[in-house]
């Protein structure tokens, strides 16, 4: 899912005495394969996933790591360990959740499994290595989401950040960590951006996987970018794993106008963020879904009502196994006319 | 010698274009069906629009929209090429500057879309599938065995239209099989089936949106008339049809031209120019894009697809 192999790699490499392979990247057979055996009517991330598992399998993976929580996702690897085992692969296959739950005890013991001097103390020295890394990758991500429409040299953000990354996985302990983070984080803000003050700003929201995972998006943020657009996401691995827990509480108050009850998933996280960029005057919201994703159409309807209220674009965007690039970009280029438009339009009403 | 410009709204059933002058006037215009094939679609329209064209206009802009405006526009040189929202609200607000509301319908897409002072603040349009669009429509005009074009009149000679489910073109084909056998009249059937298009529209786009005055009904299905009566009657208010109607797409575009011209003249001469285009899966990397390339006169023009920004010469080979 986009770089974030690259924690998992990390921390993998230093608790498991085994062979770390990089994943193989999600292309359009990654999909093809992963519909093939798929149920028709499960939601689009678990034909990627179960795509990029086969594909690895392939590459000669023999141990399989599926992690999930949340919605019905909580419950994929379970079947997804099902299909791959009946169509006569033979792999190990360690679920960090199952039947909805993790069960540190049941993974602790598959890990000794494989490894018979896996360490738990040592394991949780590197996690926390990990988590750190996963909040700077995120928080270096957010800032170059804002910038990266406005750099002036194509590829510098792009490529700085790869260095990084590069970087974090030869990672000793938190304090090289530490000084690598700080040595991009310098270098990164010293990239040159031609960034009006009164650019187009989009925030993006929606499903999880779908949001973070590039392909599966079809490069929507790498688009938006093109058009000189600012973007602000919310959804990130270090928000779903750590923040989400305490900010919601927060973000319920917020919208209790709205909502009583949580949705499931991150249904009500996304409520809360439309209403904080509603608050915050943005120029339009984009929210993102894979098809057949429940907790995301519960959402919507509400999302679209806070839009509403605020006088907010919202652009609704379900992405499936097959929809066509040039549909997307015809609604995006249609949204970009309008939000440009009717900012100029404000701006006049203002002057006058 | 007077200036005008041409647009050109390539969809997915019909091509149409539009030659209007300085004032927004509509010199003439012409549509035939797109058959699959944009290339010779555009390329027969424009043999008609030559022959059509009165010797004192010089065309001075060209603009493309619709689902091929890309392809056509870089056969055509055009100077503007956007998306078909943008095109249709420019067309619609040249003629009723008045208009709150856009409700079009095309051959594969629908769309809704919301003016506030002559400005889009919203727009919606369908997403997976073509359900409840002219396409569905002609594919069961086929099945009844009657002209797409007398499909209005037999609407609205029925005073009982059958129920069909509108959600889904699958469940609602089901449905009229279903009730033909059991032996509903042919226009009963025709008048639910334009009933279900509409009830489908209003429940898949307008979710949320407010449909007020003036609502501009348009694209291909809106010369339907049975759809016209049952919009009227489920929003209950007056719909306006243009007689131009199909043609709001090219219009805005031709305007759009208009208001982007350079001093560049076009002069049209493409009938015997060949173009090609050769569709291939690039290799180089895991991506795997799907690689367009257009040749004009067996000379690569273009390639579209790639998302690393390679760029591809004659060969499949990449040159970068």
């Amino acid at each position: 899912m986009g770089n974030y192999y690259i924690p998992a790699k990390y921390l993998l490499s230093h608790i498991l005495d085994v062979n770390i392979l990089d994943p193989v990247k999600i292309t359009s057979k990654t999909i093809e394969i992963g519909t093939k055996y798929s149920p028709e009517f499960v939601c689009t991330p678990f034909k990627y996933t179960l795509g990029t598992l086969i594909e690895n399998i392939e590459k000669k993976s023999n141990i399989l790591i599926q992690a999930g929580g949340g919605c019905k996702y909580g419950y994929y690897a379970e079947l997804q360990e099902k299909i791959i085992k009946d169509l006569g692969y033979d792999v190990i296959f360690i679920n960090l959740v199952s039947q909805g739950k993790t069960d540190f005890k049941k993974i602790y013991h598959e890990f000794k499994k494989i490894d018979k001097n896996f360490n738990i103390w040592s394991s949780l020295y590197y996690l926390f290595i990990t988590t750190k890394m996963i909040r700077y990758m995120d928080k270096i991500d957010n800032y170059i989401r804002h910038n990266i429409g406005f750099e002036i040299d194509k590829n510098d953000f792009k490529n700085t950040n790869q260095e990084m990354l590069n970087a974090f996985l030869k990672t000793k302990g938190f304090f090289d960590l530490f000084k690598i983070y700080k040595k991009y984080n310098k270098k990164i803000k010293k990239i040159k951006v031609n960034k009006p003050k009164e650019c187009l700003k989009v925030g993006i929201i929606g499903e999880l996987y779908t949001i973070m995972e590039p392909f599966s998006n079809y490069f929507l943020e790498t688009e938006l970018a093109s058009m000189n657009i600012e973007i602000t996401r919310f959804t990130n691995v270090h928000y779903l794993l750590f923040e989400k827990k305490y900010k919601i509480k927060k973000e319920m108050k917020r919208i209790k106008k709205y909502i009583k009850y949580k949705m499931g998933a991150d249904a009500a996280d996304n409520i809360a963020h439309t209403k904080y960029l509603c608050d915050q005057k943005i120029d339009g919201i984009i929210h993102i879904k894979a098809s057949f994703c429940t907790p995301e159409i519960g959402a919507m309807p509400i999302i679209n009502k806070i839009a509403k209220e605020h006088d907010i674009p919202v652009l609704f965007f379900t992405f499936d196994a097959n929809t066509s690039e040039v549909g997307i970009k015809t609604r995006l280029e249609a949204f970009h006319d309008m939000i440009e438009r009717r900012k100029k339009n404000e701006k006049l009403l203002s002057r006058n | 010698m007077k200036n005008c410009y041409l647009g050109i709204d390539i969809g997915s059933i019909s091509t149409k274009a539009v030659i209007i002058d300085d004032e927004n006037k509509i010199i003439l215009s012409t549509y035939i069906w797109t058959e699959g094939n944009p290339i010779s679609s555009t390329k027969n329209l424009i043999k008609k629009i030559k022959g059509k064209l009165p010797n004192q206009y010089i065309i001075k802009g060209i603009g493309t929209t619709g689902s091929a405006r890309k392809l056509i526009g870089l056969m055509l040189d055009a100077n503007v090429i956007k998306n078909e929202i943008t095109a249709h609200a420019i067309g619609t607000l040249s003629i009723y500057p008045d208009t709150k509301t856009i409700l079009e319908i095309g051959g594969q897409d629908s769309k809704i879309i919301i003016i506030n002072n002559e400005v889009i603040t919203d727009y919606s349009m369908n997403t997976l599938c073509a359900a409840g669009t002219g396409a569905f429509l002609s594919s069961q005009a086929e099945r009844l065995k009657i002209n797409i074009e007398d499909f209005g009149k037999y609407a609205i000679s029925s005073n009982n239209p059958v129920k069909i489910a509108a959600r889904c073109t699958v469940f609602a084909e089901s449905d009229l099989i279903h009730k033909a056998q059991m032996g509903y009249n042919k226009e009963d059937i025709i008048a639910g089936l334009c009933k279900s298009i509409v009830l489908n529209y209003l429940n898949n786009l307008s979710k949320g949106k407010k449909i007020e005055q003036r609502i501009v009904f348009q694209g291909g299905v809106s010369k339907n008339i049975g759809v016209i009566k049952y919009f009227n009657e489920i929003l209950k208010t007056q719909v306006t049809v243009d007689e131009n109607s199909h043609l709001m797409g090219a219009l805005g575009i031709a305007i759009l031209a208009k208001q982007n011209k350079t001093n560049k003249i076009y002069n049209l001469d493409l009938l015997n120019v060949k173009f090609e285009t050769k569709g291939f899966e690039c290799n180089k990397c895991s991506n795997n894009c799907e690689i367009i390339k257009i040749y004009k006169e067996n000379k690569l023009i273009d390639a579209w697809g790639s998302r690393c920004g390679r760029t591809f010469n004659d060969e499949n080979n990449v040159k970068s």
